[in-house]
C-alpha cells in the first residue's frame, strides 16, 4: 500500500490540520455558548475567574492549527496544484490545468478554487481574535453581553469561512487530485 | 483549589474593540486586495511575493501584516479606554461581511466588469 509525498501532504493540510481546526472552531462556538449564556454562570464570580488551563491549551492549539492549515495550503500544496504544465504533460499531475482544459470542469478551478484561496484566510484570523480574547480579556468578555455577542459572531464566521474552503478543497482534490512525488510504501511491500 | 483573582467589576473595552476591529478590516482588506490583484496585471505581479503560490503570497501576507500593525496601533491607543463598544462591533461586522464579499468570485467579477 503506497501513497506518493504529495497525497500525503495533502491529506495532513486537509485532514489533519484543516479538518482539526473545522471541530476545534465548533467547539470553541459550543465553549462560547455554554459560558456565554448568563443563565448558566454566576456573574458575580465570573469575571474574577481565571482562564482554566484546558482552555487556554485548547485555543491555543485551535489558532496553531488553522495557521497551520492555511500556510501548508498556500505555500506547499497550492504551488503543486497551481504548476505551470508543459506542452503535451499528462495534466492529471496539474490538476489547475486538468480543471481548466474542459468547460466542464473549469468552474471547479474559477469558482471553487478562486474562492476557497481567499476565503479561507479569514478563519485563522477570526479564529486567532476569539482566542486571544478569551485568553487576554476573559474578564472583559464575562462583564459586557456587546462583546460576547460580537465574538460569537466573529467565530461563526470563523466557523463558516473553515468549511467553505474544506468543502472545496475536499471537493476539488476529489475532482482533481494533488498527486505526484516519491512513494512512501504504508503497508506490505512495494512489490 | 482555584485561585481567584481581583479584577475590575467594568473592565476597559479598548483592547477588545481594538482585537474587534482590526480583524474586521483585516478581512476586508485581504478581500479588497483579492480583487484588486485579480483585477490588474501590474498589481498582481508585486503581490507575487513567493512565485509558487502566485500573487496570493503577496495578497495573504499584506493582509495580515496591516491587520497586526492595525491591531498593535488601536491596541497601544485605547488601552484603558472604554469606547461604544456598539458602534466598533457594527464598523467590524460590517468590513468583515464585505471581506466576505469581496471573496466570493462572482462579486469580484463583477466588480471587474467581467
Amino acid at each position: 500500500m503506497e501513497i506518493t509525498l504529495r497525497e500525503l501532504v495533502t491529506m495532513i493540510h486537509g485532514m489533519l490540520f484543516g479538518g482539526f481546526f473545522l471541530l476545534a472552531l465548533f467547539g470553541a462556538l459550543v465553549l462560547l455558548l455554554v459560558q456565554g449564556n448568563p443563565e448558566r454562570s454566576n456573574p458575580e464570580t465570573a469575571s474574577s475567574q481565571p482562564t482554566p488551563r484546558w482552555q487556554t491549551l485548547y485555543l491555543v492549539l485551535l489558532v496553531a492549527i488553522g495557521w497551520a492549515a492555511v500556510l501548508s495550503g498556500a505555500y506547499i500544496v497550492y504551488p503543486w496544484y497551481r504548476a505551470v504544465a508543459p506542452v503535451g504533460a499528462d495534466l492529471s499531475l496539474y490538476p489547475k490545468f486538468l480543471l481548466t482544459a474542459h468547460p466542464s470542469t473549469a468552474g471547479w478551478h474559477n469558482f471553487g478554487m478562486e474562492w476557497k484561496e481567499h476565503v479561507a484566510w479569514i478563519a485563522p484570523m477570526a479564529g486567532t481574535m476569539v482566542a486571544w480574547v478569551l485568553l487576554k480579556h476573559r474578564a472583559a468578555w464575562n462583564a459586557h453581553r456587546a462583546i460576547r455577542v460580537t465574538v460569537l459572531g466573529f467565530a461563526v464566521t470563523a466557523f463558516l469561512a473553515a468549511a467553505i474552503a474544506g468543502g472545496w478543497g475536499a471537493m476539488i482534490n476529489k475532482k482533481a487530485p494533488v498527486q505526484g512525488g516519491g512513494s512512501i510504501q504504508l503497508m506490505g511491500s512495494s512489490k | 483549589m482555584t485561585e481567584n483573582k481581583l479584577v475590575p467589576q467594568n473592565p476597559a473595552n479598548g483592547p477588545v474593540a481594538a482585537a474587534v476591529l482590526s480583524c474586521g478590516l483585516g478581512c476586508f482588506l485581504l478581500g479588497v486586495l483579492a480583487v484588486a490583484g485579480d483585477g490588474s496585471k501590474r498589481l498582481a505581479s508585486v503581490l507575487n511575493f513567493y512565485n509558487p503560490s502566485g500573487p496570493l503570497s503577496g495578497v495573504t501576507t499584506v493582509a495580515i501584516a496591516l491587520w497586526l500593525v492595525c491591531w498593535a496601533v488601536l491596541a497601544i491607543r485605547w488601552r484603558n479606554k472604554s469606547l461604544a463598544f456598539g458602534k466598533v462591533s457594527a464598523i467590524a461586522f460590517l468590513f468583515l461581511a464585505l471581506g466576505l464579499l469581496f471573496t466570493f468570485p462572482p462579486f469580484g467579477d463583477l466588480l471587474l466588469g467581467r
